[in-house]
């Protein structure tokens, strides 16, 4: 037999539940772009600090450290090809302002882009690298993706762009 | 057992300069500083010296420490106040002139990371804690209020400056950061407990007739 509390607090996470699902479930079909879309990437806290707008194109800032990530369009997810990608970090080259941490890539034709620079070291509390698309064609996002751990040697996002 | 009280003495100096020196020391050695610009490296010791002699300013308040004698001690406790604030300063000043938008970012409470909600409010409580010092007069208030105000505020400072710098991946080693933090809470809260609980009961209970 199962005890009268156990039942209660079943009943309690059932009735819980039920509660939650009718709540959602109207919400759910008056936003039906969500489910099959790809949301455009919103631009974070603090993403634009220390931007150097038209960073030159460079095949590489350096070695050991690889910002890597994708291109999308906003709703069909289709990879962009030939995105410039502008990327900076403080690094053991200097602080987020030094020149030689600023450099940009283009996205190849599957949508990703990959950029080889020097180690990324912590800066203002958090190691962490800046990301923007500023070309005009797509609304601009800036991002500030923050490492696992200052030993990290790698570290990905994704861009999904929507139409300016 | 026959006491010393020169080494007696000695031994507490010697451990709590070694617990708020040896912290710094550690920070000193770290691979990060050299990648760092003069204004960074200046703003970086500037708070970990401010956290630092935060462990010295209630030991020197309630007349813990061996030696100067209660008054000496709390004139030791108003320089240090002011090297707080003068750390204070430094701190902010050299990471505005490292990178002004991060800075400014979190001055203005929108910055992205945790620990600058817990860095502003400290500095904030470090200012106010100054400024009441300066204004004691002039302010007019009546000792106990005045007690009560600056050990308010120099708990908030504490408190933040704690968090502040517990969440921050930055130069300090981070075993003798935590101890140094732990150190500094608990003499804050011990001094406090001492001063405005405990002794002030006993007073009170001094005063009651004897059954």
């Amino acid at each position: 037999m199962i005890p009268a509390t156990y039942a209660r607090r079943s009943f309690l996470v059932a009735a819980s539940v039920a509660g939650l699902a009718m709540t959602q479930a109207p919400l759910g079909l008056l936003v039906p772009a969500r489910a099959n879309g790809f949301a455009p990437t919103r631009t974070m806290r603090g993403g634009s600090n220390n931007y150097r707008p038209n960073a030159p194109l460079v095949s590489a800032l350096g070695s050991g450290f690889i910002v890597s990530g994708m291109v999308r369009q906003a709703g069909n997810g289709a990879p962009l090809k030939g995105v410039r990608i502008q990327i900076w970090a403080a690094t053991t080259l200097g602080g987020e302002r030094e020149p030689r941490n600023h450099g940009s890539v283009l996205t190849a034709a599957d949508g990703s882009f990959r950029l080889e620079m020097e180690q990324i070291v912590p800066n203002f509390g958090q190691p962490h690298a800046h990301l923007a698309y500023d070309d005009g064609r797509f609304q601009t996002v800036f991002l500030r993706p923050v490492l696992g751990s200052p030993k990290d040697r790698s570290v990905q996002t994704e861009f999904v762009l929507a139409p300016a | 057992m026959r006491r010393n009280p020169r080494l007696a003495a000695i031994c507490a100096w010697g451990a709590v300069l070694l617990a708020l020196g040896l912290p710094v020391a550690l920070a000193a050695t770290s691979p990060w500083l050299s990648y760092r610009n003069p204004a960074y490296v200046i703003a970086s010791f500037a708070g970990i010296g401010a956290l630092a002699l935060m462990l010295l300013q209630p030991l020197l308040a309630a007349g813990y420490l061996p030696g100067p004698g209660l008054a000496r001690a709390r004139c030791w406790h108003r320089w240090l106040g002011a090297g707080i604030v003068l750390g204070t300063a430094l701190h902010v000043g050299g990471l505005f002139l490292t990178s002004p938008d991060d800075t400014l970012d979190a001055l203005l409470l929108v910055a992205p990371t945790p620990f600058s909600v817990y860095g502003v409010t400290a500095m904030w409580a470090i200012l106010a804690t100054g400024l009441l010092v300066l204004l004691r007069r002039r302010l007019g208030l009546t000792l106990p209020v005045w007690r009560m105000a600056h050990n308010a505020l120099a708990l908030v400072a504490v408190l933040a400056t704690i968090i502040h710098a517990l969440q921050i991946e930055g130069t300090m080693e981070p075993l003798s950061k935590w101890a140094l933090c732990v150190g500094v809470l608990a003499a804050s809260l011990f001094t406090l407990f001492d001063l405005r609980l405990r002794r002030p009961l006993l007073r009170w209970r001094g005063r009651q007739p004897n059954p």
